[in-house]
């Protein structure tokens, strides 16, 4: 038996390279630095492109354009890089660019601590765009999450032609580890729906519930791509009709995916009354509790999230049903807790957080658990 | 090809504008450089030249203001064959200066119309980057208390590689458009022009006028002597080519039975320069190649020369939930640094934890078994202290032996460094 030992963040770069990741671009910024360093050493060798822009709006910006090209790409960050990226997201989000964004997480708000972990930008990496529509979040709990998520995060960002982020934290980006790679359950590759249409390429017109074919831009048929309110054919457009359905099927091409988008955890464990939810860092904490409790006769099951954003509704809602009372714990004052409140809603939600640059420790889930 | 321009979409711009002047004279540029459409893609700004890309029949790429020059490198870069146009106002160059800049250092094989018509006209004449102090504008009197920026003078000294200003009413306009695009790097064209709808209401410029402005502030003229280099793209695909071989991750086997196969948490307090981080790395390597589960986060100061240097590790049969340390059972107390930053741990040591101190380190009471050992009187550099300590710990077999300590410095290190460790090692064995 042999076992691979990388930091989180070397996962997300081998989870990319396995995904054809061929463009990368990024700032540096602690700690999601090592990302960047990992495919700085990763991509030329795969005559890939890896660049370091003059700061975060501008690597997002070639991200925009070499993910126009037709290249997979990524880029990596953490809280104050996702605030510049702001006005990239809602670009990619509205023109329908495929793009990995991995966020290493850090205590916020602001500059915050850039060595100190929390799941910051939870409900951040969702709205912090313009107009509401929806985007893809994947958080990890491990190095080999990173790994497997990432190439998960590139496969929905193919096919949904939409920003996927990786919610990554700095305890686990810079936290090393051994996992054995045969354990590795990676999916197969899913590549952008080229368009072969025998009629004129009309950039944006797809099924109501899809995403539209793709043709780069530098092929021999025209592109049209554009930040503006368009219709089907890449150009402006004021018709509400139009505006209507372009803004529904954001949201719907993600909404009619759900099943393959929701990707969890779970530990059932029969004639238990508690079932605990969290995600990231913090569910292995809720792991090692469970099984604490279930040692002091006090048994309870856990789901553990993988796929935060859209909101795994019918799973959450499933799940929670036959339990008495539902725990959320997170790295945070209360981010998470508020959609499963919305989700569960009636249903008694005990919840702890914590925001103080240190992970939550078992003891404490053990309380917050114990003294409901 | 006769025409690029997209008949279906013809230009909406005010009357006079030089804007349309502009988008002719590219048209005939395109013509004369007699590449095919989908090998040109024009990218646009924000603002009245951000309307160039619907224009023409070729690829168009429309994004936020600013950045345009961000996603002309991200294509240039992903398709090198394509030669890529970006439309600009005095706005956006304004907006994204640090873009600019940028593209100047790089020298990208780009070419940058900056189509100047000194005011934001689409949002009502407010003044940019390159509105004349004594100008009227309707941001009433905040240009008065500014200068303006001199475009070419800014992109020649950052850089550039082909510099020019003229007057988008020129009728050398086109030819100066293609001496542009086939120059081999970044190339900056500042046209001159007229806002009709918002700037020539109040103030008196002309298309002499801006001959005169012309005269009075030549064009850079082109090429740029002492800006000439290898173009980005070509430069950084002879570089990166030079980089050898991908990285395969690092792999190590299970070969050994641990002497102590149960959960540890070990705790290296040093400094910086004491090679903790290494020494953490060792004691994974040989936990790995005893079967174990390991995890290690190190905390160092962000100057990384000086200050505590600390590694936390876990080492357990099972799989590893919790990264914490909670009951740690090694204690290497290495330096006074990082014995500080770990002060409160020391009272709660249970009495079955191994704590090494060194003779010259100070640390708390503390219930756990203290070990004291003088590194300096054994002529050993503080630079060895940790694997010395790690050395003493194989030799008591705590957490590893002699075998896996061996093992894990020869995964780590080359022949010569690893001799010298070992000359380390042998002084405690």
């Amino acid at each position: 038996m042999a076992s691979v030992f990388m930091e989180g963040n070397e996962a997300v770069a081998r989870g990319a390279m396995a995904a054809g990741c061929n463009f990368f671009a990024g700032y540096p910024i602690t700690p999601a630095t090592t990302i960047f360093n990992n495919m700085l050493k990763m991509l030329p060798p795969r005559d890939g492109v890896c660049i370091q822009g003059e700061d975060e709006i501008a690597s997002m910006g070639y991200c925009i354009g070499a993910a126009m090209a037709g290249k997979k790409v990524l880029t990596a960050t953490s809280g104050p890089g996702i605030s510049l990226y702001s006005e990239h997201i809602s670009f990619a989000i509205g023109s329908e660019i495929p793009l990995v964004i991995a966020n290493v997480q850090r205590l916020g708000p602001s500059t915050g601590s850039a060595t100190r972990g929390a799941d910051s930008d939870i409900q951040f990496m969702r709205w912090g765009s313009t107009s509401g529509a929806p985007v893809i979040v994947l958080a990890p709990k491990d190095a080999k999450d990173c790994l497997e998520l990432t190439v998960h995060a590139f496969n929905f960002a193919e096919e949904f032609r939409c920003p996927v982020f990786i919610a990554s934290n700095k305890e686990i980006g810079m936290t090393k580890e051994s996992f054995d790679m045969d354990d590795l359950n990676l999916p197969p590759l899913v590549e952008r729906t080229p368009y072969t249409g025998s009629g004129p390429y009309v950039p944006f017109a797809a099924d109501p519930d899809k995403a539209p074919p793709f043709l780069p831009i530098g092929g021999t048929t025209l592109v049209r791509q554009t930040s503006s309110t368009h219709g089907p054919d890449g150009y402006i457009t004021i018709d509400p009709q139009v505006i209507a359905a372009m803004q529904q099927r954001l949201h719907t091409k993600l909404t009619a995916a759900m099943d393959r988008i929701t990707l969890y955890e779970e530990n059932m464990v029969p004639d238990t009354d508690t079932l605990v939810i969290s995600y990231g860092i913090t569910s292995r904490a809720v792991t090692d509790a469970a099984t604490a409790l279930a040692e002091k006769g006090r048994p309870v099951s856990t789901l553990s999230l993988k796929t935060l954003w859209p909101v795994p509704e019918a799973l959450l809602a499933e799940k929670a049903a036959r339990f008495k009372k539902i725990v959320v714990i997170e790295m945070n004052l209360g981010q998470y807790v508020n959609e499963i409140k919305r989700v569960l809603c009636g249903k008694p939600v005990e919840f702890y957080g914590q925001m103080n640059g240190t992970m939550i420790p078992p003891a404490k889930i053990m309380e917050t658990i114990e003294n409901e | 090809m006769n025409s690029f321009l997209n008949t279906s979409r013809p230009p909406v711009f005010c009357p006079g504008c030089t804007h349309e002047r502009i988008t002719k004279s590219l048209d005939a540029a395109l013509i004369k450089m007699g590449i095919p459409d989908h090998k040109t893609v024009i990218v646009t700004d924000i603002g009245c030249s951000g309307l160039f890309d619907t224009f023409f029949n070729v690829h168009a790429l429309h994004g936020v203001h600013g950045r345009a020059l961000t996603y002309a490198a991200g294509l240039k870069l992903a398709d090198p064959s394509l030669n890529v146009i970006v439309t600009m106002g005095d706005g956006g160059m304004g907006i994204g200066g640090a873009h600019v800049l940028s593209a100047c250092r790089k020298n990208m094989d780009l070419t940058l119309i900056i189509l100047n018509n000194f005011n934001f006209g689409m949002t009502g004449g407010q003044y940019s980057a390159t509105t004349p102090s004594d100008a009227v504008v309707g941001s009433e009197f905040l240009n008065q208390a500014e200068i303006p920026m001199d475009i070419c003078g800014v992109v020649e000294s950052a850089g550039a590689s082909y510099v020019s200003r003229i007057s988008g009413m020129d009728d050398g306009l086109s030819d100066e458009l293609v001496s542009a695009m086939k120059h081999k790097g970044f190339s900056v064209v500042e046209t001159l022009g007229l806002c009709t709808g918002r700037y020539t209401k109040r103030n008196q410029l002309t298309p002499k006028v801006i001959d005169q402005m012309i005269e009075q502030r030549p064009s850079p003229g082109g090429v740029i002597e002492k800006n000439q280099r290898p173009e980005y793209g070509d430069r950084y695909r002879q570089l990166a080519k030079e980089k050898g071989k991908f990285p395969d991750p690092f792999v190590v086997k299970r070969q050994f039975d641990m002497p102590d196969a149960r959960r540890h948490e070990v705790v290296i307090l040093g400094s910086a320069g004491m090679r903790i981080v290494t020494a953490g790395d060792m004691v994974c390597f040989a936990g790995i190649s005893g079967g174990l589960n390991v995890s290690i986060k190190n905390d160092y100061n962000i100057t990384v020369l000086r200050g505590q240097s600390v590694s936390e590790i876990l080492l357990s049969p099972e799989k590893i939930g919790y990264t914490g340390i909670e009951s740690p059972t090694v204690v290497l107390a290495l330096s006074d640094e990082g014995v500080a930053r770990r002060q409160k741990i020391f009272a709660a040591l249970s009495p079955d934890t191994y704590v090494l101190k060194e003779t010259s380190v100070a640390i708390p009471d503390t219930p756990a078994q203290v070990e004291e050992i003088d590194f300096k009187a054994m002529k050993i550099k503080k630079t060895d202290w940790a694997l010395a300590s790690l050395a003493l710990l194989a030799k008591h077999e705590i957490v590893l032996n002699k075998d896996m300590l061996v093992f894990a410095l020869k995964s780590r290190f080359n022949e010569k460094v690893f001799n010298l460790s070992m000359e380390t090692v042998n002084k405690i064995l």
